[in-house]
């Protein structure tokens, strides 16, 4: 894989202002893979997101984008580059779901923000992959949780980035639409070589489902895959609750 | 798409209709055939007085009504979008609390000194002025705090709290006021579109048009705003200076509307969801032409009632504003009882 689209956090540091969340991270998020941050609440996972989706900066160290300071670049270039999907959900009347993935255009639209014919198609694709095709008509005032956030998925999706960024995109979902759309974004990651790095409480899932996991602690984080991860004793460890046992050759949990 | 602009051009015809009709029907009542002489440039022999109606009045009365009507329900517009709040208006900063205030000082500090009789010209222009130095101080003070109020609730807040101190104010020189300052007051306050005589008209259409353009050029990040400031930066947008600039634009607009027709209440917050419900999209670069459109009809329209009478005397504009604004407001907050705020 060409280093163009690895993601590098070097001795990053994230907080607000003098407030530190978590310190000296280093880690790095590679193509075609569904990377998924774990960790109990508080402790600093939408810090992260947001420090690595450049809406506040780092308080030290750096997130280099294939080799480049993402402080260097203007707000123009990184919308080309990182996409999100936030938990935020937007409320707004009279907007198709069309409309709302065409925003995903914004970064590559002119100056009154007209979509030309191939971001048209771009936009049709994106819908296409998500499965909200059928829906491109409806309001999204009108829509489920769930296909609100497939929505804002093909949103990311057609804003073209090899990277998404996603805030608990499983959280108030039903079981079937939670395994829908981890399976929805492993597929993305997979045939289209991007960076998917999303935060979840659904732990089964991310160890089931995930291609690297990101466990968020106090004391800082650990990364590797799944399956590494668990045969080391590290879920174990994160896991860490009374009455629930963890089995590392399942991946499952089992409460009881 | 192609039916979106089919009503933005039926709106467009419509504006023009009543302000053909608002030019045919007035206070004054004159024969079509005379209306049609005067203007097509012939006068009108027997009636000088009609000729100078129509010229010196209607005319720019129309111009001003449709240019008053656009500004305010833009600015209206750019405040929906900019608070995501379906209740902001032109009035919910306290820009127009502030041009009144600046009107107020004048009225009633100044002008209260005055005899009735002596309203001249100069009272005129010293009026307009004192409205925009007001609309501009709250203005460079709303620009001051937008950098630190990031959340838009604290900014409807601070809107809230000036229009509070404004009134409180006025109250105070009202009170120390002689009763035809007060008087004045009370009849600018009731709104009106003949203050802006002919000669008046090329500054003051040219200033809302300097608003309006500002505003249509504002038209994309508008649409990534709706999304909530996060999406629209990850989307390239800079908020800050977006809502800077939209902040110009609605205060240049509320301003210069204010200075010159009063407080005209309700347009600026209904015309946005009538163009809303009859465009049904929420992309400004449909929705904006359709709000300028719809506001200067309404506005006309308004204006049109005001005269139909034909008693002899006009009804403050602001007597009917409310009656056409408020079931629109009120079947907004019904529809959308279960939208959050």
């Amino acid at each position: 894989m060409s280093k163009e689209n690895i993601i590098e956090l070097a001795d990053l540091t994230t907080g607000y202002g003098q407030h530190v969340v978590t310190s000296h991270i280093n880690a790095v998020l590679r193509p075609g893979q569904l990377i998924s941050l774990l960790g109990p609440n508080g402790v600093g996972k939408s810090t992260l997101l947001r420090t690595l989706g450049a809406f506040q900066p780092p308080l030290g160290g750096q997130i280099r984008v294939g080799g480049k300071p993402v402080e260097e670049m203007t707000s123009a270039q990184l919308s080309r580059i990182i996409g999100v999907v936030l938990t935020e959900r937007p409320d707004i009347q009279n907007m198709t779901v069309r409309d709302m993935v065409s925003m995903g255009r914004s970064p590559y639209t002119g100056f009154w923000g007209r979509l030309t014919t191939d971001d048209e198609a771009l936009v049709d694709e994106a819908m296409q992959q998500t499965g909200v095709a059928p829906l491109a008509a409806r309001m999204i005032n009108t829509l489920s949780d769930g296909e609100r956030q497939k929505v804002m998925i093909a949103k990311a999706l057609a804003q073209h980035t090899p990277v998404i960024l996603l805030d608990e995109p499983t959280a108030f979902l039903d079981f079937p639409s939670k395994v829908e759309m981890m399976r929805l974004l492993g597929r993305l990651a997979h045939q289209m070589q991007k960076i998917i790095f999303l935060s979840t409480h659904d732990v089964e899932m991310a160890l089931q489902l995930s291609d690297s996991l990101w466990l968020m602690t106090k004391e800082g984080i650990t990364t590797g895959p799944p399956a590494q991860l668990a045969q080391d004793g590290t879920v174990a460890r994160f896991i860490q609750c009374e009455g629930v046992e963890f089995d590392a050759a399942t991946l499952t949990l089992r409460v009881g | 798409m192609n039916k979106k602009i089919q009503i933005l051009v039926l709106l467009g015809l419509l504006v023009a209709l009543l302000g053909v009709a608002n030019i045919l029907w007035g206070s004054v009542s004159i024969p079509l055939r005379d209306v049609l002489n005067i203007l097509a440039g012939n006068g009108s022999p027997e009636h000088p007085s009609w000729e100078y109606i129509i010229r010196e009045s209607r005319i720019p009365q129309v111009v001003t009504a449709a240019f008053c009507g656009a500004a305010l329900s833009t600015s209206g517009l750019l405040l929906q979008t900019l608070f995501r709040n379906p209740l902001a208006g032109p009035n919910i900063l306290g820009i127009d609390s502030g041009a009144n205030l600046g009107v107020a000082l004048v009225m009633l500090l100044l002008g209260g000194s005055m005899t009735l009789g002596s309203v001249s010209l100069s009272g005129y222009l010293l009026i307009i002025l004192a409205a925009l130095a007001g609309a501009c101080a709250i203005m460079a003070l709303l620009m001051l705090l937008a950098n630190y109020l990031r959340s838009p609730i604290m900014l409807l807040i601070t809107g809230v709290i000036i229009s509070y101190v404004t009134s409180s104010i006025i109250s105070m020189l009202n009170f120390r006021a002689t009763e035809e300052g007060v008087h004045n007051y009370i009849i600018w306050g009731m709104g009106n579109f003949s203050a802006v005589t002919a000669e008046r008209i090329p500054l003051y259409t040219a200033l809302i048009s300097l608003g309006l353009l500002g505003a249509l050029l504002l038209i994309k990040p508008l649409d990534a705003l709706l999304l909530g400031d996060s999406y629209a930066q990850n989307l390239g947008i800079s908020i800050r200076h977006t809502r800077n600039r939209l902040l110009l634009s609605t205060g240049l607009l509320t301003a210069v509307t204010t200075a010159f027709c009063g407080p005209i209440s309700f347009l600026g917050l209904a015309v946005p969801h009538i163009a809303r419900l009859l465009l049904r999209t929420s992309c400004h670069r449909i929705l904006m032409p359709g709000t300028m459109l719809m506001g200067a009809a309404l506005t006309l329209l308004c204006n049109l009632l005001c005269t139909l009478p034909r008693s002899g005397s006009i009804i403050p504009i602001n007597v009917i504003t409310p009656l056409i604004g408020a079931p629109v407001i009120l079947y907004v907050i019904l529809r959308r009882k279960d939208a959050k705020y």
